[in-house]
């Protein structure tokens, strides 16, 4: 359901942009066609398997690979001795800044291993039973070291230091001893203890949040050549081809222009394909056996090695006045990185309170180390977590004065003009559309019945622009194609066409789109942070802009007219007006079947750096049902509404609430990585890491609202990120709605809420 | 407005700093005159907010008389 601002159907005089268009690529998904990372094959290809540590933390004293390349079959083997010593420096990636040296001790261990599956060394070989065997050669020498898994573990003074050469940084003075915490940040505006002093009714509550992974259905598979002049080539699933090569090159010391990099149809990312982990090694594999090496990883090594989120504990406290006003609002947040620094601890801190307008805020974050995988970016990385932890509180001050839970967040609300917490003011934006829209949802009316319970949360992301290209095509039929240099994970194709279309004015069919390869259109950025309808699409726009202005060229030649007085309507040159001269129309095909005439080819290109991302805003409602005999939570009932700012193709944008709704909900109730008394994951697979399957879930009500982002043509905002912040919390006030407990510790499973229900917590 | 630790690293503690510039490259060059270092840091790692408005890469957008800028982290996403 799509409605504006003021509750009404959206009406324009827009063609396509709207519309539930056909998605280009859905034949190819659903016959199978489609090649997906581990589907691509090369004339004499061999396969890479990885050796990874059996060890949470340990000391490599040696390797020694003899007996593996002796192996008949083996093809070639590497360890971080076959990758370039890299300095500690950092460069921008994302959410986070990488450090390159941390980047390639995490793709093969050097000196250490930092978490249990960490990867030790690589193989090629001619079948994976040899490659297999010749992993059973390897000889490593481990020294065991302790470990640590929590992160108030890590942090403590006496905990096992992960790396000596760390010393935390935003502290002053520095510390002169190295410790587990990475990093120390600060945000706030006003004066917090003057706030709480003001307030009626105090909440402070800590939480925990368990390191949870993306769950994308494809696991991570790359194919890699090089041949014997240097030149390589790079096939895999990845959110990124540009940053694959980036990093690729940076981590063998390569230079950008010997490596090309080919993405394949991509089977789910949510962040956790930003990064890299087989790609440097099939091709360090192939630099040294110039053979094709193909790589791809079990569901358990994905689990091992590839990043979750962050697990968390989060400390929240809000004060407010008994009418409903908020006087402070406080947190200290400290994330789990992974093995090397790097979580998400700054969007964690500055997204904690965006939702609202506030005078006295303070929020502190540290960035932990502990022997797990290194963490990922997981739509709006940080931002569920800290997010989660607020959501419940405001939920208890708004029981605590007596008020309702959507009124109380409007009468805090953000909007156009405030201060943001993290400083700068917003823009125009939709969060009071959002709860207004879900306060009128019948949903929102209905009643329930015994042991169930309704909840409310929202959530903020900020979403971002950035590098994008794209060229555009004009076939000499009058069709077209459309380039773009970025993955389609969520349906951009389908975005991009329809932009296109609406900017040419021709059928939405007639345009076809390609994602192209490094080597075959400029620099764009990965697909995250909700950009690409938006960035890349602006990218489109423009190019469709300039294929416009050379078509009214080309037509005013024909028509030996000035170009000013012509004009392009519904896929059509027209003469401007009679003052022009009496012309038939040009159609797109008419004028594209006499380029060759008129000039040559006719295609469009663009690149930019787009500017003005508008933030978004989203407010759940979920109903659960407790069976207070089990512990079982169920979601009964859910509705999220979401400003989308312009929804490009309504069903996808639909799918990415959807979507992200079904992953906060596991988030809540199922999802969480265990490890046993020696820092061993468990539950590296998906029977027992549960993540919800379509017969645990309602149908998800998606209600999409419609604030314009004044800096897009059509008014678009990403939308790929919110629908992940408000689940947790939505889920969590709605068992506390329907228990009178409130589960602090996520995940809300069955015998942890059993454990509640008998406790009377 | 800057952070933390940017203040704590270059500005002894002020997070609140007035300069004349007409663009983002010529506030990091002054800054830089200021605190050695800190206009090249936050070139380098930095989004500016320049009346509500983030830019991740800023470089030569205008700043206007009364305008109003806070540095960010980068923002990324998933």
């Amino acid at each position: 359901m799509t409605t504006n601002g003021n509750g009404s159907t959206q009406g324009n005089g827009l063609k396509w942009v709207g519309k539930r268009t056909i998605r280009p690529d859905g034949v190819d998904k659903v016959t199978g066609r489609a090649q997906f990372g581990a589907d691509f094959t090369l004339p004499g290809m061999i396969v890479g398997q990885v050796l990874r540590s059996p060890h949470a933390h340990a000391n490599i004293r040696s390797i020694k690979t003899d007996k593996a390349e002796a192996l008949p079959g083996v093809k070639a083997v590497v360890t971080s001795a076959d990758f370039p010593e890299l300095p500690s420096t950092f460069e921008a990636a994302g959410e986070v800044m990488l450090n390159f040296r941390d980047m390639s001790c995490n793709v093969l261990a050097r000196k250490k291993v930092l978490y249990h599956g960490h990867a030790v060394a690589a193989v090629a070989a001619t079948s994976v039973a040899v490659a297999d065997q010749a992993l059973a050669l390897i000889e490593v020498d481990y020294e065991i070291l302790p470990h640590v898994i929590d992160v108030i573990e890590a942090m403590a003074p006496d905990a096992p230091l992960l790396h000596d050469d760390m010393f935390t940084i935003g502290v002053e003075p520095t510390p002169d001893k190295p410790s587990n915490i990475a990093k120390r940040v600060e945000y706030g505006l006003g004066d917090i203890e003057a706030g709480f002093k003001a307030a009626d009714v105090v909440v402070e509550r800590e939480f925990t949040t368990k390191a949870v992974h993306q769950g994308y259905i494809e696991p991570h598979a790359a194919v890699a050549t090089a041949s014997e002049d240097g030149q390589c080539h790079i096939w895999c699933s990845t959110q990124g081809q540009f940053v694959v090569r980036a990093y690729v090159s940076k981590l063998l010391g390569l230079e950008i222009s010997q490596l090309r990099v080919t993405p394949s149809e991509i089977g789910g990312g949510f962040g956790g394909k930003t990064v890299v982990y087989l790609e440097p090694l099939a091709l360090a594999l192939s630099l040294k056996c110039h053979r094709p090496v193909k790589m791809v990883m079990s569901r358990e090594e994905v689990f091992q090695a590839s990043g979750p989120t962050s697990g968390a504990h989060v400390w929240v406290k809000v004060g407010a006045t008994k009418d409903g006003r908020i006087t402070a609002a406080e947190a200290v947040l400290k994330y789990q990185a992974g093995a090397v620094q790097g979580s998400p601890i700054m969007p964690g801190c500055m997204c904690a309170f965006a939702p609202y307008d506030l005078e006295n805020v303070k929020v502190v974050g540290f960035d932990v180390v502990s022997n797990r995988p290194k963490v990922a970016a997981y739509r709006a990385p940080g931002a569920p977590i800290s997010e989660f932890g607020v959501e419940c509180v405001i939920d208890e001050v708004a029981n605590k004065i007596g008020m309702d839970a959507i009124a109380f967040r409007e009468k805090n609300a953000a909007r156009e003009g405030t201060h943001a917490a993290y400083g700068p003011r917003f823009g125009p934006v939709g969060y009071t559309e959002t709860l207004r829209v879900a306060k009128e949802h019948p949903h929102y009316h209905a009643p329930l019945g015994p042991n169930q319970g309704r909840g409310v949360a929202s959530g903020f992301w900020f979403n971002i622009g950035g590098d994008s290209s794209a060229a555009l095509h004009i076939n000499e039929d009058g069709t077209a194609t459309v380039i773009s240099g970025c993955p389609d994970i969520g349906g951009s194709r389908a975005s991009l066409v329809i932009m296109a279309a609406e900017i040419l004015g021709i059928d939405v069919d007639r345009v076809r789109p390609i994602i192209a390869d490094t080597s075959s259109i400029g620099y764009s950025f990965l697909t995250g942070g909700s950009r690409v309808t938006f960035a890349t699409g602006m990218a489109v726009i423009q190019a469709a802009e300039d294929v416009v202005r050379q078509l009214r060229e080309r037509a005013a030649m024909i028509w030996e007219i000035d170009v000013e007085a012509v004009v392009w309507e519904n896929g059509e040159a027209r003469p401007s007006g009679s003052n022009a001269g009496e012309f038939d129309p040009l159609s797109l095909g008419d004028i594209a079947a006499k380029a060759g005439k008129t000039g040559g080819p006719i295609n469009g290109h663009a690149s930019l750096n787009a500017q003005g991302a508008g933030p978004a805003f989203g407010t759940h409602i979920c109903d659960v049902e407790v069976d207070k005999e089990t512990g079982r939570v169920t979601v009964l009932r859910y509705t999220a509404v979401q400003d989308a700012g312009k929804a490009i193709h309504p069903s996808y944008v639909e799918g990415q609430i959807q979507g992200g709704a079904v992953q906060g909900i596991g988030w809540a109730l199922n999802e969480e990585y265990i490890y046993d008394e020696k820092g061993r994951l468990e539950n590296a697979g998906f029977l027992d890491y549960r993540i919800p399957v379509a017969s645990d879930m309602p149908m998800i009500d998606a209600v999409i609202v419609e604030v314009p982002n004044p800096k897009h043509p059509f008014g678009v905002r990403g939308v790929g990120e919110v629908p992940l912040c408000p689940p947790m919390a939505a889920v969590a006030n709605a068992v506390a709605a329907a228990t009178g407990l409130r589960m602090a510790d996520l995940p809300i499973s069955p015998p942890k809420l059993l454990e509640a229900i008998d406790n009377g917590l | 407005m800057l952070t933390s630790g940017l203040s704590q690293q270059f500005t002894g503690g002020r997070s609140e700093i007035e300069v004349r510039a007409a663009t983002v490259r010529q506030l990091l060059g002054e800054l830089d005159d200021l605190y050695p270092g800190l206009g090249s840091e936050l070139g380098t790692d930095t989004a500016i907010a320049i009346d509500g408005e983030i830019f991740q890469d800023p470089y030569l957008e205008a700043i206007g008389a009364d305008s109003e800028i806070y540095f960010l982290p980068r923002i990324g996403g998933g």
